[in-house]
């Protein structure tokens, strides 16, 4: 297979085109990619395990800190399964709100990927106006729950804080605004033609491959596959709002950007109705510290596709095991196949449109090469004065208190 | 005698070239800036860049041809500031002149492009190699194109001398409106010649890095900026010699004035391709400069043999 024209590209660990480490080996024959392999574990951070050590409460922070952008979503994916457990009636404002602040963080989200999107493509116009306007979302979130990221939401039985009829009619106000600037942005791509150039026909994944390979999320849903938690095994306040699941039949980069411009349009409505129709009522039950044993499968749409978390508890304070599976474990299967038979050119943009994750996704560590040992913090510093001896800096001399 | 070392060196020579490269640097940033939404740096940021990179630590790779390596940018600037000498400024009349000067400064002007890909090609990492070889990929895309627009003004000027040129269309006022197409398809092809979005195919950052730049750094890197750089000034004021030849014979200063504008327009196109337009691949750069581009040309060359036909008969 192997000929003496190739060329083996590693893209990553490190790469301008990637925002977190991972790493794909690629093999070119001229500007083609004749075979790509996919490697993780750059990023493993033992969250399911710390998990195992820490109460329920506890847990939960730690969850959230899964993920930087879908982390409302990884929090009430977990919080979800242990109300189950514990067999916790939510109060439906609690409800509400939860789905208030996951579709804001969807918009996010979505816009956040538009402009990586379009700075992969070198578009780099369309990253600045997508982020300008990002910001509004994001001090939105900021004054429903005092924190851009990582918005701590959630609670055992309920949310922590409450929408107030003033700050309702600032996310209204807002949304109008955001609402004009993606119908603005949905021309864009739907008009420019050196970006439906490098869009269309690229990272075709056809709607049979979508679902062999498990894609999820709107990476499956742009192939024509019909699914969404939110309709399909409704959470949160889901089962009582109006809204369509978007699809597209392109099955490509492009038909991955119009299912998520269209469920921009889409969270909109939901806020709006959820904010409308937001009932009144208590934002927490008293929920038990230890939770009755039992395991429990808990699903959640997060922005980039299915969320599943699976905990387990023995009756402690602390669960027993906490496994949870990010939409990118699921959708990276399908990135070899859309990379088949395209230019290397095409490999940002093809990753980058299943909206990869990888911190979210790693779970183990694999060592590679001869060198074996480990270094402390002195080792550490003792080698870097070494390396830097001999490129002719002396930093033997110097005394730091560390 | 020393007027021509003043001339070359310091104006309208080299300080001024570099001086006007840097200026343009600023200007195409703040204008892609406030296209973009944003502030934009401020005006002493393309020479601070200079600055810092010229006292960084200049690493080579191991197993690099060091020779050719470090070469190729002092190469790529020299080329590029010995072209500036023989395109009129702002008289009818360059520094230099000799009948065939055009071509000599065409080919002067691919010199860039092929120390780039000689200097990512012999610094033996994959990123550069696959950039080298998509600069030189991208210079059969655009060179012809370029050369046939250049040649139909030529062709009706009836000179292979850039100051005969200019002289002409200074003595046939009005005759340039004749080549705006020739006008519109090198100024596509110019945004190939400086790797410009869309064409900056060969340094997609996403893609190969920085392209043939990956392993450069410090002053080789300052070197390799530079000719951008001038490139930008050198090959607007190409431009604006060939297809804008205007307001020539006029007090020295307004000229000077006049010249500037030109290269601020040529600056200002080129940031609004950058700020409007993706990075196409490179099969569909090629495919659009053979297809549209090269076939535009030919129609411009065909438009002044009639014109030259009608004007010599």
């Amino acid at each position: 297979m192997f000929e003496p024209d190739d060329v083996k590209i590693p893209i990553g660990p490190q790469h301008p085109a990637l925002k977190e480490p991972e790493s794909f080996l690629l093999t070119l024959r001229g500007e083609k990619i004749t075979s790509a392999s996919v490697k993780l574990g750059y990023n493993h951070r033992g969250i399911e395990k710390a998990c195992e050590g820490r109460n329920y409460t506890q847990a939960l922070y730690l969850i959230e800190r899964v993920c930087g952008i879908c982390s409302h979503s990884h929090s009430s994916a977990f919080i979800q399964a242990v109300e189950e457990l514990a067999g916790l009636e939510v109060p439906k404002r609690a409800r509400y709100l939860r789905t208030i602040v996951g579709e804001l963080e969807r918009v996010h989200s979505h816009l956040l990927w538009l402009g990586v999107a379009g700075h992969e493509v070198g578009f780099d116009t369309l990253l600045m106006y997508t982020w300008r306007d990002r910001e509004i979302v994001m001090d939105l979130l900021a004054r429903i729950s005092g924190n851009r990221v990582n918005y701590a939401m959630n609670t055992l039985g309920g949310v922590r804080r409450d929408i107030g009829k003033e700050l309702a009619g600032d996310i209204l106000k807002a949304l109008d605004t955001l609402e004009e600037r993606t119908k603005y942005y949905a021309g864009i791509a739907t008009s420019e033609p050196t970006l439906i150039d490098r869009l269309s026909k690229v990272g075709y994944l056809s709607p049979e491959d979508a679902v062999t390979l498990g894609a999820v999320g709107p990476t499956s849903r742009a192939s024509g596959v019909d699914q969404d938690v939110r309709r399909d095994d409704p959470y949160a306040a889901y089962g009582e709002l109006d809204f369509k699941v978007v699809t597209d039949n392109h099955c490509d980069v492009y038909g991955r950007t119009l299912v998520r411009v269209g469920e921009l349009m889409e969270a909109y409505k939901i806020v709006r109705q959820a904010l409308r129709e937001l009932p009144d009522g208590p934002l927490t039950v008293k929920a038990p510290r230890r939770i009755p044993a039992g395991e429990v499968l808990s699903r959640y749409e997060a922005p980039r596709g299915e969320d599943v978390h699976y905990v387990r508890a023995n009756g402690t304070e602390n669960p027993e095991r906490v496994k949870l599976r990010a939409p990118t474990l699921a959708n990276l299967q399908a990135v070899s196949k859309m990379l088949e038979d395209r230019y290397l050119a095409d490999l940002p943009i093809v990753v980058a449109a299943i909206d990869p994750c990888f911190s979210c996704t790693d779970r183990l560590i694999t060592v590679t090469g001869d060198q074996e040992g480990t270094m402390n913090w002195e080792d550490l510093r003792r080698y870097s004065i070494d390396w830097y001896k001999n490129k002719g800096v002396d930093f033997s001399r110097m005394k730091i208190k560390l | 005698m020393i007027m021509s070392l003043f001339q070359i060196f310091i104006f309208p020579g080299m300080l001024f070239l570099l001086v006007a490269g840097l200026a343009a640097e600023y200007i195409d940033r703040n204008l892609v800036a406030r296209f973009q939404n944003r502030v934009g740096p401020p005006w002493f940021q393309p020479l601070a860049d200079i600055i810092k990179l010229a006292g960084k630590e200049n690493v080579t790779v191991v197993g690099s041809d060091l020779q050719i390596f470090r070469l190729m940018p002092a190469i790529a600037l020299a080329a590029t500031i010995t072209a500036f000498f023989y395109i009129p400024l702002w008289g009818a009349n360059a520094l230099f002149s000799f009948n065939g000067d055009l071509i000599v400064v065409l080919y002067l002007l691919i010199i860039p492009s092929l120390t780039f890909f000689l200097g990512g090609w012999y610094s033996r990492s994959v990123y550069s190699m696959i950039g080298a070889v998509r600069a030189l990929i991208q210079l059969f895309a655009y060179e012809v194109p370029l050369f046939l627009a250049i040649l139909a003004p030529a062709l009706l000027a009836n000179t292979w001398s850039l100051s005969g040129l200019t002289a002409f269309y200074a003595a046939h006022p009005g005759l340039w409106l004749v080549n705006l197409l020739g006008f519109g398809v090198a100024l596509v092809t110019l945004l190939g010649k400086l790797e410009k979005v869309p064409f900056d195919i060969a340094e997609a950052e996403t893609e190969v890095v920085a392209g043939p730049f990956t392993e450069y750094s410090g002053q080789r890197l300052a070197f390799l900026r530079l000719t951008m750089n001038v490139e930008t000034i050198v090959a607007s004021a190409l431009l604006a010699a060939v297809f804008l030849p205007f307001g020539l014979n006029v007090y020295p200063a307004l000229g000077l004035v006049i010249f500037l504008i030109k290269i601020f327009f040529i600056v200002f196109l080129v940031a609004l391709a950058r700020s409007l337009l993706a990075r196409l691949r490179l099969d569909q750069m090629i495919e659009f400069c053979w297809k549209y581009l090269a076939p535009l040309a030919f129609l411009q060359l065909l438009l002044n043999l009639i014109v030259k036909g009608a004007l010599y008969r």
